[in-house]
């Protein structure tokens, strides 16, 4: 496939590269906000919105930002569409707005978001940035849904809040409270471990490997270089 | 209630029964990347306390004095540009001042900016409206509570390198069901304070 055209960068963020299941990046909205398959959407999708928005806007000034504060360049764009997307879903989505609740300004320091940044926006055209950003969302809405679901089906036998599991199932309740989160994601990434597929667990050097922090700085330097491959 | 049980109750429940890490889900990242040795655990669990201890002081002064009711949509905005500069000022002022302090916890500084615990912490205690006292139990509370997270964590993950775990849940894996088996543990301090 043709590197950076709009389907390449949605095929990448969506399957190949999956921010969360393949990238391990973003963790903690990841396992805080999956409690049912609803929220997931909602966080998913407005945090695509950010990283549409931020990927532009960033590929946009590439050229300007001078390399010293591109950090704090990128930051103040990050959180002023975090901003917008919170003041856009308290007017019109209130439901979704008081359950994702703190996690919504804390999209800000998601490291997905400063990571495309990074090591996307930064160094290509604004149309392919906003595809990769795009992509990577979706990818993240696609793996949220998918956690989300898991718990909820297994937490309270529904799905999207639709009852599912015949009478006699009792529902695990401990799954959606806080220590499901980590068994869901525990026993995803053993699977992917079992069947080989890519992702940061079994990949070494390659990806973050789940700490973004350490991500920020020096091992975003090997992501790069893999994808510069 | 008199001064010293309020304080007393506020740090148990922000460190243990509302543990940042196990139940609330902030700063998993760095639970989860630097926890694989004790002593690089105790670095970045005290560099935490310091950095959220001290942020959580300025944004409530900011907060209150320049922010106030008119300008409150800059919040995010303001407190993780204040997060961001204080780290960096704190990492200057340590390698000039005190060298050996930043030996030991200036590689974990510039980490700590995403941890969502810096932000959270400011951003919720702003928006419940706390007192100047309250967010500062509530911010150091959360520090300690993250402290003693990662701390066990690293604890149980340096046993764990010995044992002989299934070949699919080596690695990241095992340490989320780790994760997930201290989280229930530590639900056990839910009925402590009612």
């Amino acid at each position: 496939m043709k590197e950076n055209t709009p389907i390449e960068r949605l095929y990448n963020g969506i399957l190949k590269e999956n921010p969360t299941f393949v990238l391990m990046l973003g963790m903690c909205p990841t396992l805080a906000v999956t409690t049912s398959a609803i929220n997931g959407v909602g966080m998913g999708l407005s945090t695509c919105a950010v990283l549409m928005m931020s990927n532009l806007i960033i590929s946009l000034l590439r050229k300007f930002i001078p390399d010293r504060v591109r950090m704090p360049a990128y930051i103040v764009v990050v959180a002023s569409f975090v901003t917008i997307v919170e003041m856009l879903m308290q007017a019109y989505v209130r439901s979704v707005y008081t359950a994702l609740g703190l996690y919504i300004p804390l999209i800000v320091v998601n490291c997905i978001i400063l990571g495309r940044a990074e090591s996307y926006a930064s160094k290509n055209k604004p149309l392919a940035s906003f595809f990769d950003g795009l992509g990577m969302g979706l990818g993240f809405t696609l793996a949220l849904t998918i956690i989300g679901a898991v718990r909820e089906l297994l937490g309270a036998g529904e799905i999207f809040g639709i009852h599912v599991m015949p009478e006699s199932f009792e529902p695990v309740s401990i799954m959606v409270m806080a220590p499901g989160a980590f068994f869901v994601l525990a026993v995803l990434t053993a699977l992917q471990n079992k069947f080989k597929a890519p992702s940061a667990t079994n990949h070494g050097d390659k990806f973050c490997q789940g700490n973004c922090a350490s991500c920020m700085d020096k091992t975003c330097k090997i992501m790069e270089r893999s994808e510069d491959k | 209630m008199s001064f010293f049980s309020t304080l007393f109750l506020g740090i148990i429940s922000a460190a243990l029964v509302n543990n940042v890490v196990l139940s609330r889900f902030l700063g998993l990242c760095p639970f989860l990347g630097v926890s694989k040795k004790t002593s690089t655990a105790v670095g970045m669990g005290s560099a935490v306390i310091a950095v959220i201890t001290l942020s959580s002081a300025i944004t409530y002064v900011i907060d209150h004095y320049i922010l106030r009711e008119n300008l409150r949509y800059l919040r995010t905005i303001v407190f993780i540009l204040i997060i961001a500069a204080l780290v960096q000022t704190v990492e200057i002022i340590l390698k000039k001042k005190i060298p050996s302090l930043y030996k030991a916890l200036g590689v974990y500084l510039p980490l700590i900016t995403t941890n969502c615990a810096v932000l959270g912490v400011a951003i919720d205690s702003a928006q419940k409206s706390y007192t100047f006292g309250e967010t500062m139990i509530y911010s150091v509370g959360t520090a300690v509570g993250f402290l003693i997270a990662i701390v066990l964590m690293s604890g149980i993950r340096e046993k764990i390198e010995h044992n002989d775990i299934p070949d699919s849940f080596k690695g990241m894996p095992i340490v989320l069901v780790t994760a997930g088996l201290m989280a229930i543990a530590f639900f056990g301090f839910k009925g402590t304070i009612g």
